[in-house]
C-alpha cells in the first residue's frame, strides 16, 4: 500500500487570538488513495487538534466540506490527493467571511435560500387522502437536476458577480427557485419572481458559467439563470408592450 | 415554547407538524449542524409504504415483525404501516421528487425482507431528497426558529419533568439556556462508536446520551445493524437497492453464496425474487459474509476481505437512471465502475436498532421529553431493521412526537421554577468550563476514541462471545474513567472542534457501554445480535426488550420489559424462497 508525504498549507485564523489570517504548513504521511479531507483529519488526530473545519458524510452529499483547494472551490471529501502532486493549499471558501480556520459564516446564503421560497406552492391544493399528484418521468426530468443541489456553496465561491456584488442572490438560490418553477405541481412562480427578477436577482449574472463548472453534483445553475432571465424578459414585454394580455 | 434537539428528518418532520397544528407555538430547532448536513441525507434506497394494489398493510406488518425476529412492538408496527402511505404522499405534496412510473404515479422498488414492491425512491438519493424537501418546506413557517450549530449538552429536568436544555453556540462558544415546556430529541444514531461505518462524522449518539444521562433508559442497544454492502476503502454505503434492482453477491469463486446460508435456492440472474437470496434481510446477509470469510471464500483487497457485488448485467442505462450515486462513489472511492466490473464490498456498521426508550406515542418515561428517529427505540425495528423502514419511521414518529408533545402542552403543567432551572444550567456550564480549563490531563480525545472503536470492532461486531463482551465491558468502563482525565489543546471559544469532539466522545462512550453491557446480558442469538456461545433464539427468557439505565460512575443496570405482541406469535424466519 503506497504512502506519500503530503505538504498541506492551511489557512488558519482564530478571531480571538489572531489579528489576521496566516498559513500553517503541515507535513503528514498519507495513503495514496486518500482525499484532502482524510489528510486534514489525519492532521487533526495526530498533529494539531486545534484545526477547525466542517465535515460529515465523506461521500459528497451533505455539502459541509466545501473549501478552496489550490485556489479552486472543491469538496474536500472528493478532492483526491493523487490529483495534487505538489503542496496543497487549503483555504476557506472564497467570498464568505471566515468564522475560524476553514469554517465560514454562511448566514448570507441561508437567508437568500429562504428568500426565494424554495418550497412547493401547489397549483391546485389537494388533501393527502386524495393521493399523490401525477407527474410523468418527462415532467420530473424538467426540474430533477436542480433538486440535486447539496447547498455546498462552491458556486458562490466561484461566482465573480457574487464576489463583486454581495447582494446578488446567487446561483444555488436561483437554481432552487427555478427548480420549483419548473415543477408541474407548482404554481408559485409569480411569488418567487419578485425576488429573483429584482435588482439583486438574476440580472446581476454576467453568465460566465463558473458556477456550473465547479458544481460537484453536475447541476447547471448557469442554465437556470439563463432560463430565468429569458422568462423575466418575456414577463417584462408582456407587461409593458402587450398590456392587452392582462385584459 | 417547545424545543427540538437534533434536526435530521425526524426533527424537521416534527417541527413542521407542530407549526401546522399549533401556529401560536414558538418552536426552537436546535442542532449541532445546519439542517441540510444531517445524516438523513445519506440514506439512499428509499422509504417503505404500501401503495400498490397487490400489497397490503398486513404484508408490511408481517415482513417488519419477522424481519425484526419478533422483538418489535406490534402495536407500534401497526401504527407505522398504517401511517406510512399517508406520510409518503404528504412528502410528495411537499415536492419530494419521487421517481415515477410512465403513467405519472409514484414508482416503488423491491427491498430486502419485503414481500412486495413498496419502497418509494428518488433514484438512489432518497434520504437526501426527503431531508431537503422537509428543510425547504420548514422555511415557510415563521414559528420555527432555527439555532444552527448549537451543541446540546444537558436536558434541564426539575419537578420530575423536562423543561429545556442547555447548548453551546459554536460560533461564540457561549452556553445558551433554552427553557421549554416540552423537548423532542431527534439526535440520530451512534455508528461512529465503530471504526468502519457508513455513518457521517456527526453521528456520535449525542441525542441518546442526552436522554440517557437525564434518566431515560436506552432500549435494545445490543442490536447494531451491519449493512452488507459498504465499500471496503471508506465504508461508503452502496444501497440495498443495488440488489433490489437485480445486483448479486458473489464469493471469490463466483458463487452466489447466499444459497448456502438458508437463503436459496438460487434465483435467475437479474430477476430478483422477494425475500430470498440477495433480497434476504441485512442481518442474515452480513452473517453469511462472516462465515464465508471463515471458510476462506472471500476476496482479498488492500482494505481487508470482501465479497463482490455484481451489477454488470443491469446495464449502463439502468445503473445511470436508478443508481447514479452508487456508480459515482464506486468509481470515486474504489476506482471500480459497476457497469464494467463487480464492486468489492463488505459489511459495515450502519444503524442502531436500539435507542431512547419511548412508547408508541414517542413519549419517554420522563414527562415533557419525546424522541423520534434513529436515536429513539419505539420499537418497530426489533432485532433487525428492514431496509427502507427507517425513513418511514422518522416521518411517522417525527409527526407522532409532535402530536404527543402538543397533547402534553395542552394538559398544561404550571410554570417551572426558574431558580432551579437556572441552577441546573449553571451546573452544566460549570462542567463544560472545567473540561476546557483542565490541565495536566494525561488522555487525548483521539487516543481514547481509537481505543473505543477498536474495542467495539473487536468484541461487539457481527458475531459476539460472552468472553469478548466481558472484556469490552471492562475496557469501556476503564475508558469512561480515563475520560475524566482528558485535556483539551484548544481553550478558545469560537468554533472549538477540539471541545466538540471531546463532548461527542463522551456521548459515544456512554452509548458504547450500553451496547456492550446489554449484549453481554442477552444470552441468546436474535436478529443482529449473534452470540457464538448462545447460538439459539431463546423466547422463554429473552423475548423482551433490554433497558439500560445510566449510572455516572458505574456500568448501567439492565432491566427487561415484555415485547408487545398483538397478532403475530414468534415463528421461524424463512428466507428460503420456499414460501413464495
Amino acid at each position: 500500500m503506497s504512502e506519500r508525504q503530503v505538504e498541506l498549507e492551511v489557512l488558519r485564523y482564530n478571531p480571538e487570538t489572531d489579528s489576521e489570517p496566516r498559513f500553517q504548513r503541515y507535513s503528514v504521511s498519507c495513503r495514496e488513495e486518500w482525499v484532502v479531507l482524510d489528510a486534514l483529519n489525519h492532521v487533526k488526530e495526530t498533529v494539531d487538534p486545534t484545526l477547525s473545519y466542517r465535515w460529515s458524510c465523506h461521500m459528497a452529499v451533505c455539502g459541509s466540506c466545501g473549501m478552496m483547494i489550490n485556489g479552486e472551490p472543491k469538496l474536500a471529501c472528493k478532492s483526491f490527493l493523487r490529483d495534487h502532486p505538489g503542496v496543497i493549499r487549503v483555504e476557506p471558501l472564497a467570498h464568505f467571511p471566515i468564522e475560524r480556520d476553514l469554517v465560514t459564516v454562511i448566514d448570507d446564503f441561508m437567508a437568500k435560500l429562504a428568500r426565494v421560497k424554495p418550497y412547493l406552492i401547489p397549483k391546485q391544493a389537494k388533501s393527502v387522502e386524495e393521493g399523490e399528484y401525477l407527474q410523468t418521468p418527462a415532467e420530473l426530468k424538467r426540474y430533477k437536476q436542480y433538486t440535486l443541489c447539496i447547498n455546498c456553496m462552491l458556486c458562490y465561491a466561484a461566482c465573480p458577480e457574487y464576489g463583486l456584488i454581495p447582494k446578488f442572490i446567487g446561483p444555488a438560490a436561483i437554481s432552487m427557485a427555478h427548480r420549483y418553477n419548473q415543477d408541474s405541481r407548482d404554481g408559485g412562480r409569480a411569488a418567487r419572481q419578485e425576488e429573483i427578477a429584482a435588482g439583486e436577482g438574476v440580472w446581476d449574472c454576467s453568465f460566465t458559467g463558473a458556477c456550473s463548472e465547479v458544481c460537484p453534483e453536475h447541476v447547471d445553475p448557469a442554465s437556470a439563470l439563463q432560463q430565468v432571465k429569458i422568462k423575466s424578459t418575456v414577463d417584462w414585454y408582456k407587461e409593458h408592450l402587450m398590456p392587452w394580455l392582462k385584459k | 415554547m417547545l424545543r427540538l434537539s437534533g434536526r435530521g428528518g425526524a426533527g424537521l418532520r416534527a417541527a413542521i407538524a407542530l407549526a401546522e397544528s399549533s401556529p401560536g407555538l414558538r418552536i426552537a430547532l436546535i442542532s449541532k449542524v445546519y439542517p441540510m448536513r444531517s445524516h438523513t441525507c445519506a440514506a439512499e434506497g428509499g422509504a417503505a409504504g404500501v401503495i400498490k394494489s397487490d400489497d397490503s398493510l398486513e404484508h408490511h406488518f408481517n415482513d417488519t415483525v419477522g424481519g425484526g425476529d419478533w422483538l418489535c412492538d406490534q402495536d407500534a408496527v401497526d401504527y407505522l404501516v398504517q401511517q406510512a402511505p399517508r406520510e409518503l404522499i404528504q412528502l410528495e405534496h411537499w415536492g419530494c421528487p419521487w421517481s415515477r412510473e410512465p403513467n405519472g404515479s409514484v414508482a416503488v422498488r423491491p427491498f430486502g425482507g419485503m414481500k412486495k414492491q413498496r419502497t418509494w425512491f428518488a433514484a438512489d438519493k432518497s434520504g437526501f431528497h426527503i431531508l431537503h424537501t422537509l428543510f425547504q418546506t420548514s422555511l415557510q413557517f415563521p414559528s420555527i426558529q432555527r439555532f444552527d450549530e448549537y451543541y446540546a449538552t444537558d436536558l434541564l429536568v426539575d419537578d420530575g419533568r423536562c423543561q429545556g436544555l442547555t447548548a453551546i453556540e459554536m460560533r461564540s462558544g457561549q452556553m445558551r439556556h433554552f427553557h421549554a415546556r416540552a423537548v423532542i430529541v431527534a439526535g440520530g444514531g451512534a455508528g461512529r462508536m465503530f471504526p468502519f461505518t457508513t455513518n457521517g462524522a456527526i453521528k456520535t449518539g449525542d441525542g441518546m446520551a442526552l436522554a440517557y444521562r437525564a434518566g431515560v433508559p436506552l432500549k435494545d442497544m445490543e442490536f447494531v445493524q451491519y449493512h452488507p454492502t459498504g465499500l471496503p476503502s471508506t465504508g461508503t454505503l452502496l444501497t440495498e437497492a443495488c440488489r433490489g434492482e437485480g445486483g448479486v453477491l458473489l464469493n471469490k469463486n463466483g458463487r452466489r453464496f447466499l444459497q448456502d446460508y438458508g437463503m436459496g435456492p438460487e434465483t435467475p440472474l437479474g430477476k430478483p425474487v422477494f425475500k430470498t437470496m440477495e433480497l434476504g434481510p441485512r442481518d442474515r446477509v452480513s452473517q453469511a459474509f462472516w462465515h464465508e470469510q471463515k471458510k476462506g471464500n472471500t476476496v482479498p483487497t488492500q482494505w481487508g476481505e470482501a465479497m463482490l457485488l455484481d451489477m454488470r448485467h443491469l446495464g449502463e442505462k439502468t445503473i445511470n437512471e436508478r443508481l447514479p450515486l452508487v456508480r459515482d462513489v464506486s468509481i470515486s472511492y474504489m476506482g471500480v465502475d459497476p457497469v464494467t466490473d463487480a464492486v468489492p464490498v463488505r459489511p459495515v456498521v450502519h444503524y442502531m436498532m436500539g435507542g431512547i426508550h419511548t412508547d408508541i406515542r414517542a413519549a419517554t418515561p420522563l414527562a415533557g421529553l419525546f424522541a423520534a428517529g434513529e436515536c429513539a427505540c419505539v420499537s418497530i425495528n426489533g432485532a433487525n431493521r428492514l431496509g427502507s423502514n427507517s425513513l418511514t419511521e422518522l416521518l411517522v414518529f417525527g409527526r407522532r412526537a409532535a402530536m404527543s408533545a402538543v397533547g402534553y402542552l395542552e394538559c398544561g403543567r404550571g410554570a417551572g421554577n426558574d431558580g432551579a432551572l437556572g441552577a441546573l444550567a449553571d451546573a452544566a456550564q460549570a462542567r463544560i468550563r472545567a473540561l476546557i480549563q483542565r490541565s495536566g490531563g494525561k488522555e487525548s480525545v483521539a487516543g481514547l476514541r481509537k481505543e473505543m472503536m477498536q474495542t467495539m470492532e473487536q468484541h461487539a461486531g457481527i458475531y459476539r462471545t460472552g468472553e469478548g463482551l466481558a472484556e469490552a465491558c471492562g475496557k469501556l468502563a476503564d475508558l469512561r474513567r480515563r475520560y475524566a482525565a482528558i485535556e483539551l489543546h484548544d481553550r478558545t471559544n469560537v468554533y472549538n472542534t477540539d471541545l466538540l469532539q471531546a463532548l461527542e466522545l463522551g456521548s459515544m462512550l456512554d452509548c458504547a457501554e450500553a451496547v456492550a453491557v446489554s449484549a453481554l446480558a442477552r444470552k441468546e442469538s436474535r436478529g443482529a445480535h449473534q452470540r457464538l456461545d448462545f447460538p439459539e433464539r431463546d423466547d422463554k427468557n429473552f423475548l423482551r426488550h433490554s433497558l439500560a439505565a445510566f449510572n455516572p460512575s458505574a456500568p448501567p443496570r439492565v432491566d427487561y420489559r415484555d415485547v408487545v405482541i398483538t397478532k403475530s406469535q414468534p415463528g421461524v424466519r424463512d428466507y428460503s424462497g420456499g414460501h413464495q
